[in-house]
């Protein structure tokens, strides 16, 4: 399907992009995923934090990804109980509610409460509802070869909600328009990490999110045209502390409170929607395409609190964030109730005690509206550093 | 059982012989690093005894750990310790209560518990998977996870033979031999399969003696608590997998069991309402919280608990000791599936159960420390509501921390769903009395 969610190329200028952005990211009527439908489409809503997207774009839907929203959980709340993240009920809002009509809604193990969610939406929808088994012994050796097969068996429950088959032929074509993508966003981060004056970590996070709403061939298309664009604008370094934020995987941040962060500090990296960066290089066009998927998914990727490797104890992945992003410090973040950031705060701190790098640690919620108490927090670290 | 057998020499044998074998598996857990002897740390839900016993490993279960600390009523000294170490006041007690353990050289109320040399855990709970870390970071010993996939949407469990099936049973069985070889090098012992099928034979005798005691509270009155006795159980299935004595005791817990419903002798003076449980008990007022419920003639018949903590053996998969490997595979993910299944899609199951076991009502018991139990219940509450015709009781509280454990607004949450219990009787009473009249 080649429906096109944007009109008229409404990125010519940055300015008009972010703008576009920023309204798109804040409109809990997900106005695109509305026009995507009503053209005829089909949509698969997936819950945080990474999901194979190239495998539900080949079979022509839009996977559209969950990430809550600022809204009132007011019929999620009652099939929930207290002491739990505000995401999980704000995602299972949007869509009793109307406003993110899906065909098929797909959640992961990523933590106890996650885990929970497809049986709650399947027990509130007739559209098919399922676990994607992400493996969580990445150490394994079989864990490739199981998880071409978990994904061989999304393909087939995709192609009966869709109505036909997808080719590995659809598929290479699917990856090689999210290896497009993926290079962007690289691209995207690079500026952010090496100019961080010419990209606020607000901006830069708009440019970036709105791609899991809209199709990717549209969200390449408005990253070539604002790229160049902000290489271009004629912004000056200041004297700003350079950080790494972490605690973005899951639940979002509001956009005021990166806008906070970006009034005192540089952020050069982060884990904001990790998932839509998961995967560090391309995929191979060539050979077994959902092979090449998992292959990608434990070889080449990320870190986050939620997946468990061996190979990648998530203090020693930020101490590397760190670095390669020659940061200054760390604002270390978890959203309220969420199990694994909590957990890993105290890993990160421990960590960057040892190692000498002073760090921020904060909680927040999605739905939170006031700032002012972590801004004076937040300028009082700041100016620590630069005064101390 | 001979017929000379009385009464007083086998009722209540159940929770008399497990309470002094468990107090004898922690004292041999104390004195385990003196004798040279290794230990590894498992989890209720996938705990590889099969396994781990074959290479003499004894078997650590820090939730059992920290709830004997909530239950002796110190665990809020555990919590402490841990929060100012870091750790949220909204994380895992048990976690925080381990932490503790560990950062005061394995001080327990009951014991010394031992260091790890190797921590072995599924994802059944994820937070297991977060916890292990805790201890690689530690003591720098092996962690092993063994990774079973779980039921993808209701009803959609598939089965030996199924293509879906075959790719998770390669997965685990592939792990299985990846834990051998760690276990190898931990213990320095070789694998030895006669001794791996011997261990299966005696988990086979323990899981098909559990299925039968869990059926066995069909019996009116129920034959055993399923929240306190059940508790005792719970930790003798768990602390006792594969072994001799394991076996040997749930036999004779069937034994006692059967005497009991053939003699009507039930755990409450006077039953009158037949509860299912679903969730983790209160640990932390544990005797006051179940008497809130057995004061009115509340009997709780079953639990999820005694299900998915007994790590999906409810579902009673055997081995087949001609293929132990294999078998194990396939068993390790069917029950392990089965204890998820337990936690995320449990309506049917007590749907299924209500007229079998003459069910009156439901509590719901979601706790703050546990998301993994607590997440779904609300949904899954309404689920059986819309499907039969129950009482349910929706209250929440925790496992660890006394901190939002609410006693009085427990008390008067329950009783008013006894009063509620009382009048959907007696409105059953007069609906069959005008029924009959006419």
């Amino acid at each position: 399907m080649t429906v096109k969610v944007l009109d008229h190329k409404p990125y010519q200028s940055l300015d008009d992009a972010l703008y576009l952005c920023r309204e798109l990211m804040e409109d809990t009527d997900f106005p695109t995923v509305k026009r995507w439908r009503e053209a005829g489409g089909k949509v698969l809503g997936h819950f945080q934090v990474y999901f194979p997207e190239e495998i539900a774009h080949a079979a022509g839907m839009l996977p559209v990804k969950l990430r809550g929203a600022s809204i009132e959980a007011r019929q999620a709340e009652a099939r929930f109980g207290s002491y739990l993240c505000s995401i999980i009920k704000t995602s299972l809002e949007l869509s009793l509610s109307g406003r993110v009509p899906l065909d098929m809604f797909v959640s992961h193990p990523i933590c106890d409460v996650a885990r929970n969610l497809a049986a709650v939406w399947g027990r509130n929808f007739k559209y098919p509802c399922q676990i994607l088994y992400l493996p969580q012994n990445a150490n394994s050796k079989h864990a490739a070869s199981y998880l071409r097969g978990e994904y061989d068996r999304l393909k087939r429950d995709i192609e009966a909600s869709v109505g036909r088959k997808v080719t590995d032929d659809d598929l290479r074509s699917s990856i090689a328009v999210f290896n497009e993508n993926r290079r962007l966003l690289r691209h995207l981060y690079a500026l952010k990490r090496e100019t961080p004056w010419l990209l606020s970590t607000d901006e830069a996070y708009v440019l970036m999110a709105v791609g899991g709403i809209i199709p990717r061939e549209e969200h390449n298309e408005m990253l070539r045209a604002v790229i160049p664009q902000i290489e271009k604008r004629p912004a000056k370094p200041q004297d700003r502390v350079r950080v790494v934020f972490e605690g973005g995987f899951c639940e979002q941040p509001p956009l005021d409170l990166l806008r906070t962060i970006s009034q005192f500090c540089y952020v050069v990296d982060d884990d904001l929607l990790i998932g839509l960066r998961w995967i560090l290089e391309d995929v191979p066009a060539e050979g077994d395409p959902l092979l090449n998927l998992a292959e990608a998914y434990l070889e080449k990727s990320s870190y986050s609190p939620v997946q468990h490797d061996l190979r990648k104890p998530k203090e020693k992945m930020l101490l590397k964030r760190i670095e390669e992003s020659r940061a200054n410090a760390a604002i270390i973040t978890a959203a309220k109730m969420c199990e694994p950031g909590l957990d890993e705060q105290v890993a990160y701190a421990k960590a960057l005690d040892e190692h000498g790098i002073p760090y921020f640690i904060s909680e927040f919620e999605e739905n939170m509206t006031s700032f002012d108490h972590m801004q004076i927090q937040l300028e009082t670290f700041v100016e620590n550093l630069m005064f101390a | 059982m001979s017929d000379h057998q009385s009464a007083d020499g086998i009722v209540g044998r159940g929770a008399r012989e497990g309470a002094d074998m468990f107090r004898d598996w922690f004292q041999h857990l104390t004195l385990a690093p003196q004798r040279g002897e290794k230990s590894a740390y498992v989890f209720v839900m996938g705990s590889m005894a099969e396994i781990l016993r074959v290479f003499d490993f004894h078997t650590v279960f820090p939730e059992i750990n920290s709830l004997q600390t909530a239950v002796r009523r110190v665990a809020h000294e555990y919590l402490n310790v841990a929060e100012d170490y870091g750790y949220s006041p909204d994380i895992c007690g048990y976690v925080k209560a381990d932490v503790a353990m560990q950062l005061q050289g394995g001080r327990h109320p009951m014991g010394t518990i031992p260091k790890p040399n190797l921590a072995v855990y599924t994802n059944a709970c994820n937070t297991y998977i977060k916890w292990a870390e805790i201890w690689e970071r530690f003591y720098h010993v092996p962690i092993f996870t063994l990774d079973v996939p779980g039921t993808r949407t209701a009803g959609g469990q598939t089965w030996s033979g199924h293509p879906d099936f075959e790719n998770d049973k390669q997965y685990v069985a592939a792990q299985i031999t990846e834990l051998i070889e760690v276990c190898e090098q931990v213990s320095g012992k070789k694998f030895d399969i006669d001794r791996l099928r011997e261990i299966m034979g005696y988990a086979n005798q323990m899981t098909r003696a559990w299925k039968r005691v869990l059926e066995l509270n069909q019996s009116v009155p129920a034959v055993f608590n399923a929240l306190t006795d059940g508790t005792v159980y719970l930790g003798m299935a768990n602390g006792f997998r594969g072994t001799k004595e394991g076996a040997d005791y749930f036999n004779r817990l069937v034994e006692e069991m059967e005497y009991k419903a053939a003699n009507h002798l039930g755990t409450v003076s006077d039953e009158k309402y037949r509860l299912i449980f679903v969730g983790v008990p209160c640990y932390p007022i544990f005797r006051r919280f179940n008497e809130m419920f057995t004061e009115h003639g509340g009997a709780f018949i079953s639990s999820t608990y005694l299900w998915f903590a007994s790590g999906g053996t409810n579902l009673g998969f055997e081995y087949d000791l001609s293929r132990p490997l294999d078998s194990l595979a396939e068993g390790v993910l069917i029950s392990v599936r089965e204890a998820m299944d337990a936690m995320f899609f449990q309506e049917r199951r007590i749907i299924d159960m209500v007229e079998p076991y003459r069910v009156d009502g439901v509590v719901y018991h979601p706790i703050k420390s546990c998301r993994t139990t607590s997440t779904g219940q609300a949904d899954n509450r309404r689920a059986v509501l819309a499907a039969c015709d129950v009482g349910s009781l929706f209250i929440e509280s925790d496992m660890m921390d006394k901190r939002v454990v609410s006693e009085a607004q427990l008390k008067n949450r329950i009783d008013a769903f006894f009063e509620g219990l009382a009048t959907r009787k007696t409105m059953k009473a007069v609906a069959g009395q005008g029924l009959d009249s006419r």
